[in-house]
């Protein structure tokens, strides 16, 4: 059997702006369309990294300047991603338990309906080995997006 | 943000030109949004058909249209690609919207750019 090629890493480092944000997955998934990985895969990756530094963004710099470096490695059995960030830490030094805001087909009374608390749900559902980890003053957070891992 | 409509007499489709809805452009989508949808015999059907990823925000920002409109309007919402309806259905918010594969066809509206 051939190996598999070598896995192909990609690093970049962003300001933490809602903006920066969007250009650095536009410019990453527009690439990622010329590579192996099944368009399903890519959504759920775009997804998953979206929402992280979404999160990055809004709560561990909330509005002070920062970086955050993202490191991609790309097989073709899926995403493997790290990202680093100088912001606050996660409070009580955990990942939100991401439990799905509440809705009831029908009966949710129109101004009960959530605007947020999506982010932390669709990234605990849609990805793999998901880690969060400080160290000194760096939030470093891992997870992998596998080829075939869900099943929804 | 790009916006085009389409006003049928009772009925307005306000197609979104843009690739994403998302933290970057959620403020601005629900401004514009707002103006859309001010006249209250019109219901409103949202054409997301060139929209190829939404992220929590984007999505946080339609729910907000949604409830702008109040409990005697609908927000219809049409042509979901693969990435949004995804995430539609992870965050079971496709019980919340009627969502349409695709919009009615052009008889008698009145399109204009925006």
């Amino acid at each position: 059997m051939p190996a598999d090629p070598a896995p192909d890493t990609t690093r970049v480092v962003i300001p933490s702006d809602p903006m920066a944000v969007r250009e650095a997955l536009c410019a990453l998934f527009n690439r990622l369309m010329a590579g192996p990985m099944q368009e399903d895969t890519r959504d759920t990756a775009q997804i998953v990294l979206a929402e992280a530094l979404n999160n990055i963004v809004e709560h561990a710099y909330a509005q002070s300047p920062g970086e955050i470096e993202v490191t991609i490695e790309v097989s073709a059995h899926g995403l493997s991603c790290s990202i680093v960030d100088h912001g606050k830490p996660m409070p009580n030094g955990h990942l939100p338990s991401g439990r799905r805001p509440e809705t009831r087909e029908g009966d949710t009374a129109l101004e009960d309906l959530p605007e947020g608390g999506f982010g932390w749900h669709l990234i605990r559902t849609l990805s793999q080995d998901l880690s969060y980890r400080r160290v000194g003053s760096e939030n470093l957070l891992t997870f992998r997006i596998g080829s075939k891992q869900y099943t929804q | 943000m790009q916006f085009e409509t389409t006003t049928y007499p009772d009925l307005i489709v306000v197609h979104l030109r843009e690739a994403r809805i998302d933290a970057a452009g959620a403020i601005d989508f629900k401004e514009r949004m707002r103006e859309y949808t001010q006249d209250p015999s019109l219901r409103v059907m949202l054409d997301l058909s060139q929209v190829a990823f939404i992220d929590s925000s984007g999505l946080g920002a339609v729910v907000a249209v949604r409830k702008s409109l109040g409990p005697d309007r609908q927000l219809e919402l049409a042509g979901l690609t693969s990435a949004v309806q995804k995430v539609f259905r992870l965050t079971r918010m496709d019980s919340v919207f009627p969502i349409y594969d695709s919009i009615p066809e052009g008889t008698g509206g009145l399109r204009n750019a925006g």
